[in-house]
């Protein structure tokens, strides 16, 4: 089991997962985010290889309307 | 006519700049755009909300990135840490996108620009290789200096975020683009068309808004008028206004030949 902090809020996994099967658990495959991972950007070529591990604090940002 | 708005080597032939805030759905945020005629977008970069379903229509739906020139933002940073993180983050979510708005706000109740922290981020974004449009403060001095920097647009206030209470000092408007070469575009302050058309007839090379179309009473409306707003104020500007004869009337008519029972 393992605890990540995802936007401020804490989060738990059976087990360590790729930062692409942790978008695919939170439903965001495919859509435009971008992923902060303890401080550092996560490119989208990487999503695959890199784990998610216990204690994380990961950020995951959208684009909304504003000025 | 051939007078396109040139920022960072790319050129537009609208120079109204709109935010997408505050509308009431992403159908009335298009509609707006549309009337608008604006080709450069702003938009803001926050945290997803875990508890929403990610297949709700989005923002980037409704205004798709590859129709128009999005401007990521960082409003809402007090801190050049933090706005250089929200727009490294954007570049990332938009495929390498460099073309940025740099704002970093002072306090929440004026909204007002924070220059110190404003010219550390702008240095490290430019370094970075992002393409940095500024908000700023109407201070030619700070505006020179973030020209100085690399920044590719300054982007005064002509009064506080969202106020809608128009130019305040065109006086300071006028001082900053007699010093820099790259475009000056009134961010923030716009009320109404007549308050888009007096920036560009002073010369600015665009307007930004976004409270000034979200908030009328008919957004779409009101974007078609700033439109019109934009285009009459810079074509009265190209155009160069005659100048001001002070208590010195000029009849416009022939003074010849007038009918008159009155013999001088």
């Amino acid at each position: 089991m393992i605890t990540v902090s995802i936007n401020g809020e804490s989060r738990q996994f059976n087990q360590a997962l790729s930062v692409a099967e942790f978008i695919e658990e939170l439903g965001y495959t495919g859509k435009r985010i971008a992923l902060e991972r303890n401080g550092e950007i996560v490119p989208r070529s990487q999503f695959a290889q890199q784990m998610i591990v216990d204690g994380d604090k990961l950020e995951l940002v959208v684009a909304v309307g504003g000025g | 006519m051939n007078d396109k708005l040139i920022i960072a080597g790319k050129s537009y032939s609208s120079r109204l700049l709109v935010g997408t805030g505050k509308y009431k759905d992403f159908t009335e945020t298009r509609a707006a755009l549309d009337a608008s005629g604006t080709e450069i977008v702003t938009v803001a970069i926050r945290r997803t909300n875990l508890g929403q379903n990610p297949n709700e229509p989005s923002l980037l739906d409704a205004v798709p990135p590859s129709q128009f020139t999005y401007l990521p933002n960082t409003a809402g940073c007090y801190t050049a840490d933090d706005a250089v993180r929200t727009l490294r983050l954007a570049r990332e979510l938009l495929d390498g996108h460099s073309l940025v708005k740099l704002e970093v706000l002072g306090d929440s109740q004026s909204l007002y620009p924070n220059v110190i922290e404003t010219i550390a981020a702008a240095k490290t974004l430019v370094a970075d290789g992002f393409q940095v449009m500024v908000y700023t403060s109407d201070d030619p001095i700070i505006a020179k200096q973030l020209e100085d920097i690399g920044c590719v647009a300054i982007m005064p206030l002509a009064s506080l975020i969202g106020s809608g209470m128009g130019i305040l000092n065109p006086w300071n408007l006028q001082l900053i683009m007699d010093r820099v070469q790259v475009p000056v575009i009134v961010d923030a302050g716009v009320g109404t068309a007549s308050d888009a058309a007096i920036a560009m007839e002073l010369g600015c090379h665009g307007v930004l808004m976004n409270t000034a179309i979200a908030g009328a009473q008919n957004p779409v409306l009101m974007a078609s008028a700033m439109k019109k707003g934009v285009q009459a104020g810079r074509e009265a500007f190209l155009a160069g206004r005659m100048p001001k004869k002070l208590y010195s009337a000029s009849p416009s008519s022939p003074t010849a030949g007038i009918i008159s029972s009155v013999r001088s």
